[in-house]
């Protein structure tokens, strides 16, 4: 009898034992968060990659360990374009699912908002939210590229500009001064015939056509449309404006370029990956002029030539208006801004912890530690652009200038409209003329006759 | 009960053995058909406030289909059924079946290397996956990299971009070679299937190769023919791969009826608008196949 019951104390230890750890472990669940970029290591915003993994991920899961949580962070590339990633984020949405913390581009707030499909950041995450540090460093301007009627849906990553990108080689192959800065279309165009004259293969690129999707509609035909004058969007009025002489002043721009003088190549926009071709020529040096936001400038040609090349041989210029004053608001150039940002989940399981890795992105030092690596127009006033006077000169100079795009849940839709509409153009399969009354007829059907706006042609 | 089912089931059985599969075809085929008919009369999208209260329009999309003052302008309907039928004709009709039967009878009673070496590579384009064959595709017509390009530029002929300046040929080659091989198969087993002897004695009386094709084995292969046209017109109709090689562009051109269906409902999310695009492809369908089951059935009658 008493050699039985040492043996049932020990196994009673035993059991204990086991219950302890077990119960350590159930306190120690494991969290995984996922998250997702319009990013690849060694292909498009590859340093956005080397950001996440090797700093806000590593440091991100130290600190939840210090709190005693077991949290891993698992960053899904995503390699197509941004039209695929939105495709994909309105799917996954659509029935519940999709990562904890994604990037997001801030125009499409507006019809993922009306879908029901994301939800603001407090009511996911609640007071932690209203309490973050980083909001009174973020300007209500740069707030707003997150946001949508009075509710914030993510912080901001940052914003951007639009400007001319320019090789200086083959501008001094045509023998042109530099640094140059054209203050008209007629001077733009006359420095691209001078390239052409030269033996330059495609003097000057502006992005139109549909497969470009909205970089036809930021980078090319509103460039050109606020050089003429117009915005899209009445702001005063909350309308349209589908026909105007400043649209069709910037449909026969595009004319002049890609048609009658062959300035640009008509090909490369209609294309399916005319933009990383674009690219591409620009970096071989068969492209001289190309617009395109900074983003170019600090992501694209770093990958392309390395920040040594790109510094010697690409300067850049300001759009711009069709002549001195006649520009949008009545400005000499033009530009405008997006912006992009992270939002989360409302279907995330893990909503305290999901915040907490939005929050600790962009805190201060995580901003200062992304500035190291790309540096670029920051959203926090107290994380400075490191390092990159080039980019600090064009934020200084093109920020008080710029615009942004009406925050409407149709905008999508109409941007679609305003790049067939170049494509159309472009690709000669309609007169200007005809092409602006294609796209009145299109909006029009879209908004309804009471949205547009109408500005006779004489 | 008193009649006698030829069956090895009782009534009762069978029908119980039937029940998963009529599960499976209500659940996958009969509700989402219904659920897209009623989808085609709203005006339901994926995101926009049309996403959270889809109203019901009526005939308004299928109104806006076939609007014709805009219907064969690029990128509209009816460009794009214009397209699929010049598609359907090139690559399935007179590509796929044309190749298939010459193939057929060019080794019709052969045995050899030849023959194997060109089943083989056939049967590897029709079972390759799709995404491999189209990668390949493109890189074979690239205008600047492309390899077709390297060799005739080699041989000093032109390098026409292909994708771009002639991107309807591009998908009808594109697909004859996809497709040739389920003609080539059955038309090869087709003939197998004639006995010899007719074709020694039209041998013995000399007729030509011509007049052996015509009166001897077409009208045997008329059966099979009719089979092979209508199978490959329905899947040629409802083909999506040339979208993975030209995603229906340049401006359009190559914007197949399935491209549009899924350009409208998947890239703009207008799930409505797509719904109609997808009940009219379907009455095409069935149009095509009615017309080969009544064919068939009055060949039947007069054999």
């Amino acid at each position: 009898m008493f050699k039985v019951k040492p043996l049932l104390t020990s196994l009673f230890v035993v059991a204990m034992v086991l219950g302890t750890l077990g119960g350590s472990v159930m306190a120690q669940e494991e969290i995984t968060l996922t998250m997702t970029c319009r990013c690849v290591a060694g292909g498009v915003n590859n340093n956005l990659v080397v950001w996440l993994t090797t700093y806000v991920i590593p440091t991100f899961e130290e600190m939840m360990a210090e709190q005693g949580k077991n949290v891993t962070v698992e960053l899904v590339e995503f390699g197509g374009s941004d039209e695929q990633l939105k495709e994909q984020y309105a799917l996954d949405l659509g029935v519940g699912g999709g990562y904890d913390v994604f990037a997001f581009d801030g125009f499409w707030i507006p019809e993922f908002v009306e879908a029901g499909l994301l939800q603001p950041l407090n009511q996911i995450a609640g007071e932690a939210v209203d309490e973050w540090e980083g909001w009174e460093h973020i300007p209500p301007g740069i707030q707003a590229i997150m946001s949508y009627r009075g509710e914030v849906y993510g912080i901001p990553a940052g914003t951007d500009v639009r400007e001319i990108f320019y090789r200086r080689d083959l501008f001094e192959q045509a023998g042109i001064e530099m640094p140059w800065q054209p203050t008209s279309w007629d001077e733009l165009l006359d420095t691209a015939r001078q390239l052409k004259d030269a033996g330059i293969e495609i003097p000057l690129q502006i992005n139109a056509g549909t497969s470009m999707g909205e970089a036809t509609t930021m980078q090319g035909y509103f460039m050109v449309l606020l050089g003429a004058g117009d915005h899209m969007y009445d702001f005063d009025e909350g309308k349209w404006i589908v026909s105007s002489p400043a649209i069709l002043d910037a449909l026969n721009f595009y004319y002049t370029v890609y048609v009658e003088e062959g300035l640009g190549d008509a090909r490369m926009q209609l294309v399916e990956d005319g933009r990383n071709r674009s690219f591409e020529a620009f970096r071989d040096g068969r492209i001289a002029m190309l617009v395109e936001g900074d983003w170019f400038w600090r992501s694209v040609l770093v990958r392309e030539m390395g920040v040594e090349d790109r510094n010697a041989l690409v300067d850049w210029a300001m759009m711009p208006a069709r002549e001195p004053g006649a520009g949008y608001r009545g400005q000499d150039f033009v530009t405008i801004s997006g912006g992009t940002g992270w939002v989360l989940n409302p279907n995330t399981e893990h909503p305290q912890e999901a915040w907490e890795l939005l929050a600790y992105m962009s805190s201060r030092d995580s901003q200062r530690a992304w500035e190291l690596i790309q540096p670029r127009i920051n959203f926090r006033d107290d994380v400075p652009v490191a390092g990159d006077p080039v980019m600090t000169a064009m934020a200084e100079a093109l920020l008080p200038l710029t615009t942004v795009r009406p925050m409407l849940p149709e905008y999508a839709q109409i941007s679609y409209e305003a790049q067939l509409m170049t494509e159309r153009v472009v690709s000669g399969e309609m007169t200007p003329e005809e092409a602006m009354a294609a796209y009145a007829e299109a909006v029009t059907e879209l908004v309804g006759e009471e949205n547009v706006i109408v500005i006779p042609v004489e | 009960m008193e009649e006698r089912s030829a069956g090895v089931f009782s009534g009762k059985v069978g029908a119980a053995f039937l029940i998963p599969a009529l599960f499976f075809i209500v659940v996958f085929l009969i509700f989402p058909f219904v659920w897209i008919f009623y989808l085609s009369f709203t005006n339901q999208t994926l995101t926009g406030a049309a996403a959270a209260n889809p109203q019901f329009v009526g005939l308004a999309n299928y109104a806006r289909l076939f609007d014709f003052e805009r219907w064969m302008r690029a990128g509209e309907f009816g460009s794009s059924l214009w397209i699929t039928t010049r598609f359907v004709l090139g690559s399935a009709l007179i590509g796929q079946a044309g190749l298939g039967m010459s193939v057929a009878l060019a080794f019709y009673r052969r045995r050899g290397f030849l023959r194997e070496m060109v089943y083989t590579l056939a049967v590897l384009a029709w079972i390759i996956p799709e995404v491999v064959v189209a990668f390949c595709w493109w890189a074979f017509l690239d205008w600047r990299s492309g390899t077709l390009n390297h060799i005739l530029g080699s041989l000093g002929l032109g390098q026409p971009d292909w994708l771009f300046d002639h991107p309807l040929l591009s998908i009808i080659i594109f697909n004859t070679w996809r497709g040739a091989a389920f003609s080539i198969l059955l038309f090869s087993s087709a003939l197998e299937t004639i006995p010899p002897s007719y074709i020694e004695t039209a041998d013995v009386v000399g007729a030509s190769a011509w007049q052996k094709f015509r009166d001897i084995l077409l009208p045997m292969l008329r059966g099979h023919v009719l089979t092979d046209l209508i199978l490959i017109t329905l899947w040629t109709f409802n083909v999506f791969t040339p979208f993975l090689l030209t995603g229906g562009g340049p401006v359009f051109r190559t914007q197949l009826v399935s491209i549009y269906t899924y350009r409208t409902a998947f890239k703009f999310f207008e799930f409505g608008k797509g719904s109609a695009i997808a009940v009219v492809m379907m009455l095409i369908n069935l149009a095509l196949a009615m017309g080969y089951l009544t064919m068939l059935r009055r060949r039947r009658v007069t054999a």
